[in-house]
């Protein structure tokens, strides 16, 4: 059913949907609309959950830490700084190789203080060992929340579903709501593999020599690499019910596209207006929409762009001494192809500046009139 | 009190503890009072260690390792599981050591017995980092020698009186014990598990390495704590009824001090100066159990 909603509420549809059992959250702008609307169905009977209303985002993720290892589904969502101080348990998560699914909300790290979109909070948590999924609106959230559980409980690694502050947030829009029914085909109760069982006593996260160490960490290389193979395969059951799907990068007008333009979040909505009028006006752009960060898909991103003469990153972004972080993700990517096309890179959007038609306009046109970048960023808007 | 529970061991003897490590005799009182139907959270302490190394356990319990501030927030999230899935029957226990407790873990601790939880937090206290080599918590008593107050720098600060910080959040149940009194220990761990909601046990734990004495002298200064009034057993129901379990007879700080490394360096006037802090909490404790000074 179709329902005008806020991106949040798709994350809140989403997570009721997925009949998670132990939530855990703390608030943080502009994140507390998913968590509200969480609340309320956990209070009202809506959702059959525990919701524990913790202290501080660590103890939110500790909490679901301790959940998810007794074999529960778990939600948990924040933003920023709240991110930020997970950091020590985002790895945790991984290492114990618990499926929990996350909605962060990209919003400015501090100081000064602001609550506007900005990437560098979730993307500075790449090392993480967490599969992240970006969205550019609110269908692809409630989606995206959908498959990410179906993703994290297939290979055993959390998951963060991201989507821009307030332009995704806080938007209203029109969002296909599925009923209970196609979800839960979709989506069957979770079967842990592993969980603490008085009957079966075990021990979670002990200490270890360096040579089994290694493995472990091999084994979520591995598990990472799984990820890109089975979020295809999980598109194309989701699509067998929904009639939906999104590719781990997605690819507009590639094909003949002289010059890519690289985007993710929202901002792609913005671009695919200016690609429809450059190319009105005979220019051959085309745009390459990153979902999927972690793993990161390199393959695929090399595939899209053999054909282009140049490309351009736009990084909402700004990894500090060195450039925007999907601009150098890409230039890992491509490095060892030979005469692969350069790379431009762009810094807009941060802090929230809106990333406007122009704006990408002007990128479009700068990186055509520009034989070869002169500089790893340029900063749009300074 | 008869201590009936010498035939359940949930404890391996192949355990990594240090010899006369008060820590392990701890954990071996409380799980032979508590059973096996437990789930422990244990965040980082000496028994993330002496717990043993993958692919072994020394316990007969599940245990869930976890990071060092997060023993009070984990159990939280352990107990809600077992809620959503019918599981009453299972009591959720955290092992913490005085660090996890006093320090790093105290805010995750707060939190979940302000939502009065529903399970047991242990804390062993040997009253200083000592898995990392004996640095001052804010558990290591005034007057003690540690890596990081060493020489003249010896801590000039009071420990921190944890249960009563546990009994302001006025929980069902909070209670001192002390490894040279099984029965008073197991009698409190029984107790507590029979208990709904927020329960604390402080274990005082001795550590001869950290404490710089031999290992043979583990319990008897244990014990020793307990006589001299500087670690007194009582236990408080409610944040408001404060029983004293245990009243020693006028023995002086001094002997319990004299004996052990970490106070080498103390003059008389310094011990004569930390009898009368003793004396001074003891009877600030006896005030609040409505008892004569």
């Amino acid at each position: 059913m179709k329902r005008v909603i806020e991106g949040s509420h798709a994350v809140a549809e989403a997570v009721r949907l997925a009949r998670a059992k132990v939530i855990s959250a703390y608030p943080i702008t502009p994140q507390t609309h998913i968590v509200e609307i969480l609340s309320e169905y956990c209070a009202g009977g809506t959702m059959d959950a525990r919701f524990l209303r913790v202290e501080s985002e660590h103890s939110a993720l500790a909490a679901l830490i301790g959940a998810q290892s007794c074999g529960v589904r778990t939600f948990t969502a924040t933003s920023s700084q709240g991110l930020a101080l997970m950091h020590e348990l985002l790895h945790w998560t991984s290492g114990a190789r618990l499926p929990i699914v996350m909605a962060e909300v990209n919003r400015a790290l501090a100081p000064g203080w602001n609550i506007w979109t900005d990437q560098t909070d979730s993307l500075a948590q790449r090392d993480t060992g967490w599969i992240q999924l970006y969205c550019e609106d609110g269908q692809e959230v409630l989606d995206s929340v959908l498959q990410a559980y179906r993703l994290a409980e297939r290979v055993y690694l959390p998951v963060m579903v991201v989507l821009d502050a307030f332009y995704l947030s806080h938007t209203y829009e029109p969002v296909d709501v599925p009923s209970e029914e196609d979800v839960d085909r979709f989506l069957p109760p979770y079967e842990p593999r592993f969980q603490a069982d008085t009957e079966n006593p075990c021990a979670f996260g002990q200490l270890v020599p360096p040579g089994a160490y290694m493995k472990m960490r091999h084994n979520i290389a591995m598990a990472m690499e799984e990820a890109l193979v089975c979020l295809r395969e999980i598109q194309e059951e989701f699509y067998g019910i929904f009639q939906r799907r999104y590719d781990p990068v997605e690819t507009i007008c590639c094909n003949d596209a002289e010059i890519i333009l690289v985007t993710s979040g929202t901002a792609t909505s913005t671009c695919r207006l200016v690609l429809r009028s450059l190319r009105n006006r005979g220019e051959k752009v085309g745009i390459l929409k990153m979902k999927l960060f972690r793993p990161f898909p390199a393959a695929m991103v090399r595939e899209a762009t053999s054909r282009a003469k140049k490309i351009a990153v736009i990084d909402r972004n700004f990894s500090f001494g060195a450039s925007g972080i999907f601009a150098q993700e890409l230039r890992a990517a491509l490095c060892n192809t030979p005469g692969h096309p350069p790379i431009f890179g762009y810094i807009a959007g941060i802090g929230g500046l809106d990333i406007t038609m122009e704006l990408l306009e002007e990128i479009y046109w700068k990186t055509r009139d520009t034989a070869f970048p002169e500089k790893e960023s340029v900063w749009m808007g300074v | 009190m008869q201590l009936d529970a010498k035939d359940n061991e949930y404890m391996y003897s192949g355990h990594v503890g240090c010899p006369g490590c008060g820590a392990a005799i701890a954990m071996r009182l409380t799980l032979k009072a508590l059973g096996d139907k437990i789930i422990v959270v244990l965040p980082a302490c000496c028994w993330s260690i002496i717990a043993g190394s993958y692919p072994q356990s020394a316990l007969k319990v599940p245990v869930i390792h976890s990071a060092f501030e997060t023993g009070g927030a984990v159990a939280s999230g352990v107990r809600a599981a077992l809620d959503v899935k019918g599981d009453s029957e299972t009591t959720v226990v955290t092992w913490a050591g005085d660090g996890g407790t006093f320090d790093i873990g105290f805010q995750a601790l707060s939190g979940a017995v302000e939502r009065n939880e529903d399970f047991i937090y242990v804390c062993y206290d040997n009253e200083a980092y000592m898995n990392t080599g004996v640095q001052r918590s804010s558990s290591t008593p005034y007057g003690a020698w540690t890596t990081t107050t060493p020489g003249r720098e010896w801590k000039k600060m009071r420990k921190k009186n944890i249960v009563e910080a546990l009994v302001a959040h006025r929980i069902p149940y909070a209670a001192t014990a002390n490894i040279a009194f099984p029965e008073d220990l197991v009698r409190k761990v029984r107790k507590s598990k029979e208990m709904k909601g927020s329960r604390f046990i402080h274990i005082y734990a001795s550590c001869p390495t950290g404490w710089r004495i031999p290992s043979e002298m583990s319990v008897k200064i244990a014990r020793m704590a307990v006589q001299t009034n500087i670690f007194p057993l009582y236990e408080v129901e409610n944040g408001i009824q404060y029983t004293i379990n245990y009243k020693p007879k006028e023995y002086l700080v001094r002997e319990y001090f004299k004996l052990q490394g970490r106070f080498r360096h103390l003059s008389d006037k310094d011990l004569d100066q930390i009898q009368e802090m003793v004396n001074e909490d003891w009877e600030l404790l006896l005030r609040k159990a409505g008892e004569r000074v």
